[in-house]
């Protein structure tokens, strides 16, 4: 706990002088009498200065990374992000979306330091390509389908709502840039209902958006991921089965740093917390497996 | 073949929706436009405002209240549900509903902008040989109008076409239904399928650059 105490004790020192240098800048932009360009070569050489002080005054200032997120750890990234914060005083941006959505971002040269994928695939393939840090890739979590419904009594522990002839639309996920998609898929083919299902489906872009077709209730049911209807592991409202895991290939979700993020404080520090015990077990809280 | 079957369906099902949309909106925008014109009071202020909405919100804005209210529990979802529609999102109706609100301001405002235009004269003159509001109207207010009603025909059929918001809001996805070309190119994009996408897309750009090129000589002579 001392750690982060002297971190902040040294922020705030950096902070004061940071701010007597603007000061001076101030100050110095007040004298009206001297040329332009001299006064601005000496706000430049101002700026710089504090610019370097500001570097050399903390060991390790806190920094900010970005990192790219698979839209079914939307929740449990905001508890982390909380947690990193506290910790370390580290920020990082989330951008959520399907994983496919993230994977055509980062090859495209999107600024992300880190991605959080909803499966295994995509981390190696960026792995290949040479756009992560050698030897960073490792499973943040094991992701678990539901068949969920915005009614309380609509959805059964068997999923026998599926089979029903007065079943309305049912969500899920593009399955060709959505992992979550691709298993529910899986799921139909499964039970020999693909068929019978086609003409009800309707696709979201993400697992986020999947939910919202199902939350507002425009779609009857929707396979979502347990993690966006659990709180504190109670379902939050309606009603769901937990998809049997014979039925989908495993959901392992791999986690890996990116070029640009190698040198990331923030982006090292939320790898150390996401293989730390106590947030495995906030993890799991959400209904994933470790 | 340079187009796939999912791309041509695609086609299709925009050309559909925009010409129902453009068609709906002809009906609707026409009276309302009018009405914007010959009236000065704040209700028709406050109503030219709302239809001018669309052109600053984010769809996203439109989208989602459009999700929200056509769904089950939404006040145009439980009226369609009531008269035995069914709830509208993930639909063609649903798409067109969302279409006609989204285009509405490209159908209303060159319209209104060339009834303005008309002025006194030409209602007074045929007031004086005593035809009716009615016979004005279609006889002499409609032909004048006739290059706004032109220009707000092609931007609306335009504008549906390029509609992607909304449609990616509400629309589910569903192919031939609501997969509309500007969200086939998306799910293109986002499966790497560049030369899918790249097809789909030089189609949108000739179409574009050849409805404005269009317009353009249209006005041009028109003016003349």
């Amino acid at each position: 706990m001392n750690a982060p105490a002297n971190t902040t004790t040294k922020l705030r020192a950096c902070r004061n002088k940071a701010r007597s240098y603007t000061f001076a800048i101030a100050f110095n932009n007040g004298e009206t009498q001297r040329s332009m360009g001299q006064r601005s070569a000496q706000m430049g050489l101002l700026a710089l200065l504090a610019l370097l002080g500001g570097q050399r005054c903390v060991a390790e200032p806190a920094q900010v990374a970005h990192i790219a997120v698979a839209a079914n750890f939307a929740e449990p990234i905001k508890a982390i992000a909380a947690e990193l914060k506290k910790t370390t005083g580290h920020g990082i941006t989330v951008t959520l979306g399907s994983t496919g959505k993230l994977y055509a971002q980062i090859q495209n040269g999107a600024p992300f330091d880190m991605l959080l994928s909803a499966d295994t695939q995509t981390p190696s393939k960026l792995e290949k390509m040479g756009l992560t840090q050698p030897g960073s890739r490792f499973t943040y979590a094991t992701g678990k389908l539901v068949l969920w419904s915005a009614n309380t009594a609509r959805v059964n522990n068997q999923g026998d709502v599926l089979k029903l002839a007065n079943l309305g639309k049912v969500a899920f996920a593009n399955p060709k840039t959505a992992p979550y998609g691709l298993a529910a898929a899986q799921v139909m083919d499964k039970l020999g209902l693909s068929t019978v299902l086609a003409p009800k489906l309707v696709q979201g872009e993400s697992i986020g958006q999947t939910y919202t077709f199902t939350a507002t209730g425009n779609a009857d049911v929707g396979f979502v991921a347990l993690s966006q209807v659990l709180q504190g592991g109670h379902l939050k409202s309606g009603s769901m089965w937990v998809i049997p895991r014979g039925l989908y290939e495993p959901i392992r979700q791999d986690a890996v740093v990116l070029k640009r993020g190698a040198d990331n404080k923030a982006a090292l520090a939320l790898v150390q917390l996401l293989k730390s015990p106590p947030i495995k077990d906030l993890i799991r809280s959400y209904g994933y497996e470790l | 073949m340079f187009l796939s079957a999912a791309n041509l369906q695609a086609i299709a099902l925009t050309l559909q929706v925009a010409a129902l949309t453009t068609f709906i909106l002809l009906i609707l925008g026409t009276p309302l436009a009018w009405w914007l014109a010959r009236s000065g009071t704040w209700v028709s202020k406050a109503v030219a405002a709302l239809v001018a909405l669309p052109l600053v919100l984010p769809p996203s804005v439109l989208g989602f209240y459009l999700l929200v209210s056509m769904g089950p529990q939404g006040l145009l979802g439980e009226w369609t549900q009531a008269l035995g529609w069914g709830v509208l999102p993930f639909s063609f109706a649903g798409l067109v509903v969302g279409s006609v609100f989204y285009s509405l301001p490209f159908m209303v405002q060159p319209v209104h902008n060339a009834m303005q235009a008309l002025g006194e004269r030409p209602l007074e003159v045929a007031a004086t040989l005593r035809a009716s509001k009615m016979d004005t109207f279609f006889h002499v207010v409609l032909p004048l109008c006739k290059p706004g009603l032109i220009t707000g025909t092609i931007m609306s059929f335009a504008h549906t076409i390029g509609e992607f918001g909304v449609v990616l809001m509400v629309g589910g996805n569903i192919p031939g239904v609501t997969r509309m070309v500007s969200v086939q190119i998306y799910d293109h994009v986002e499966a790497g399928e560049y030369a899918d996408a790249h097809r789909l897309a030089a189609v949108m750009l000739v179409f574009a650059f050849a409805v404005l090129m269009a317009l353009n000589v249209y006005n041009q002579r028109s003016e003349k």
